[in-house]
């Protein structure tokens, strides 16, 4: 509308000019394992503004679960954690334990994949949502229960009163993680944290789930970090997509423009790899070569056993640089990198 | 219709595990030389479906016809013969294999369980279907942990193909691995499958792939099939609901108006299917008809086929 909105929609490579919710600095996390330090993720940075939603993409072990517990607070006992976590101004990553388990429930809430081992078994529902409520909030055992009913009635449970006294493996996969949404949203959270939260769900399930997500991320402006395999739910559900590759951050940019116009060899060969979206026969483009065992990464830059433009600079780490529409880890890229 | 026999014909086939109706009168041919795709999701009767072709489990009711024969005449010894003609490829890469069984071992006891050829014989199909699948010859002394995923898959492939079978059962065969993989294993095994002329049924709830590799496609909800035809009627022309609803809950898309087009409700449990449609509690479109009277197949032309009230054209609809 105004010509000021435009240019803020035209550089969708920052993040927007509020204060973001989230900010991750050169993030680093090594595991101790037999006397060894291994480097499992470097230097991961990105930020999410309030109400926006940033993909973290990868394949499994290239690091991106493990970045999440870091931002958690819960990482692997043997893990040292480097780098700024800063939340809503503060930086928490030198945070005790204590006081960063005060945070996740009430400022940053979650949503793993398996909702049937995030939740408890043989707790009801009723008794694990108002807990929560009750610890952070501070409210009496009645109003928590009308709380829980509310926000079960929100993430469209329905007669939530009943399903309040029962259990977990009494609900379908869909419903299971509602619960764990409406958990994760009840104590207003600033910061959403979704780990795979519609892999393990059908297809129609999906949709709705993704439907509701997005509907609660908006309504009550909560900053998302969405951790998925598939390019195709980033490109529909979040502004901004940071593609992981090996521990690395590869590209970061607007979802559209890393789904449409990917910089990134490892990006485009994601894309190329999938079935044809215009359901053509043709043989499909697959990344050569397999997936690097966790912490066992290629020294250089990490994709270039695998890449096809690699040549002899790649020995050396690139450095990550500006693009048009994002951020590139690369000594080739697909566009030319701004200076 | 194509003129050659189908190499399997399911008629009418219903399967009960107690009182749960797990398939319900399904219906199809297998045509020779093609690949068929069944998809679904979870609890739809995909699996189940292909466990009755191999008779790993036995049907309640209906018949099943494998190159002529009715499976279900077959006394035990004739159906282990019969089953070198047809083999299975499963979704679990790490679960399928003997942990403690080299690739060698692997790969020629199917032979050796139906008796084909000699050790040397035997050894030597081992090393010509590594090759096959793209791995090279020194994989043929290691052990299965010593392959990734899609490594593995490749291995159960090769091990399906062994026997030189007429029918493969590929059961959701790429479903755990990662895309930049599942790639590799996909081409490999259309290549195969159009290379050998192997009839296969190839099973998956993942839309884009049936649509990569299939022919002739079957839509399952709750055990039954509502939808078949050829892939591209069933892509680009949906006749049932629930074909339509799940093209357009997949991801990708995009989201028409902003919103893509969404089923509500959940799959019913299969112990309480509705009567009349089974896809009416979460159907659009259903009507009063819907809850009283199980719909027939109606006929859409070009091959395509849906189980749908709404196609009924008959003045009994109006």
């Amino acid at each position: 509308m105004t010509p000021d909105k435009h240019t803020s929609a035209a550089s969708d490579a920052a993040p927007a000019t509020a204060r973001p919710t989230l900010e991750v600095d050169r993030l680093n996390l090594s595991l101790k394992i037999d006397r060894h330090v291994v480097p499992i993720v470097t230097d991961i940075s990105f930020s999410i503004a309030p109400g926006e939603a940033v993909a973290l993409v990868g394949e499994s072990g290239c690091g991106k679960s493990i970045t999440a517990s870091a931002i958690l607070g819960l990482p692997p006992e043997n893990a040292t954690v480097t780098g700024k976590i800063v939340l809503n101004g503060r930086d928490i990553a030198g945070f005790s334990k204590n006081e960063r388990r005060k945070l996740c429930g009430s400022e940053i809430g979650f949503i793993f994949q398996e909702p049937m081992t995030a939740l408890h078994p043989t707790l009801t529902i009723g008794h694990q949502l108002t807990d929560t409520l009750r610890n952070n909030l501070g409210l009496s055992k009645k109003a928590a229960m009308d709380r829980a009913a509310e926000l079960l009635d929100r993430v469209g449970i329905p007669r939530p009163r009943d399903i309040l006294k029962g259990y977990v493996h009494e609900l379908s996969g869909g419903m299971r993680q509602r619960v764990m949404i409406a958990l994760a949203i009840s104590c207003d959270p600033s910061l959403v944290i979704a780990d795979e939260p519609t892999t393990a769900l059908d297809v129609t399930i999906q949709a709705q789930v993704l439907d509701l997500l997005e509907d609660m991320r908006t309504e009550m402006n909560i900053a998302m970090l969405f951790i998925t395999h598939d390019l195709e739910v980033v490109a529909d559900f979040c502004e901004r997509a940071v593609i992981m590759y090996a521990g690395d951050v590869v590209e970061t940019g607007s979802s559209r423009a890393v789904v449409d116009q990917p910089v990134h060899p490892y990006t485009r060969g994601l894309l190329d790899a999938v079935p044809h979206k215009d359901g053509s026969t043709e043989k499909l483009t697959p990344i050569p070569g397999t997936v690097p065992q966790i912490g066992d990464w290629p020294k250089g830059c990490r994709f270039a056993p695998r890449c096809p433009r690699r040549s002899p600079q790649c020995e050396l780490r690139p450095e990550v640089e500006p693009t048009k529409r994002g951020q590139v880890r690369c000594w080739h890229p697909l566009e030319e990198t701004v200076q | 219709m194509s003129e050659a026999r189908p190499l399997v014909r399911v008629r009418n086939v219903c399967k009960s595990f107690g009182n749960v109706k797990a398939v319900r009168d399904v219906s199809f041919d297998v045509p020779t030389g093609k690949t068929f795709g069944i998809v679904g999701e979870s609890g739809s009767g995909k699996s189940t479906v292909a466990r009755l072709i191999l008779r790993l489990v036995d049907l309640t009711e209906g018949k099943i016809e494998f190159d002529g024969t009715d499976l279900l005449s077959l006394k035990s010894g004739a159906l282990r013969r019969q089953r070198q003609h047809m083999q299975m490829v499963f979704q679990d890469p790490f679960g399928s294999f003997n942990p403690r069984m080299t690739i060698r071992e692997t790969l020629t006891e199917p032979l050796l369980v139906h008796d084909l050829g000699n050790e040397k014989s035997r050894n030597q199909r081992a090393a010509e279907l590594l090759t096959e699948v793209g791995l090279p010859q020194k994989a043929l002394d290691k052990f299965p942990h010593e392959f990734s995923g899609g490594q593995r898959q490749r291995i159960a492939v090769a091990r399906a193909l062994a026997t030189d079978p007429q029918l493969i059962i590929a059961d959701e065969p790429v479903s755990a691995l990662d895309v930049s993989v599942q790639a590799q294993v996909l081409n490999l095994m259309r290549d195969l499958q159009v290379r050998l002329g192997t009839t296969m049924i190839f099973i998956s709830h993942d839309l884009r792939v049936v649509q990569f590799m299939c022919d002739e496609i079957a839509v399952m909800y709750l055990g039954a099939i509502v939808e078949q035809g050829p892939r591209d009627r069933i892509y680009e022309a949906p006749a049932h609901p629930y074909t339509r609803a799940l093209l357009s809950s997949a991801p990708g898309n995009g989201k028409q108006d902003g919103r893509r087009a969404r089923l509500t409700g959940e799959i019913p449990s299969a112990h309480q299917v509705p009567t009349g449609c089974p896809f009416r509690s979460r159907c659009p479109l259903a009507f009063d008809r819907c809850a009283n009277e199980v719909p027939k197949m109606y006929d859409v032309g070009g091959g395509q086929k849906a189980l749908c009230h709404l196609l009924d054209t008959s003045e009994k609809a109006a």
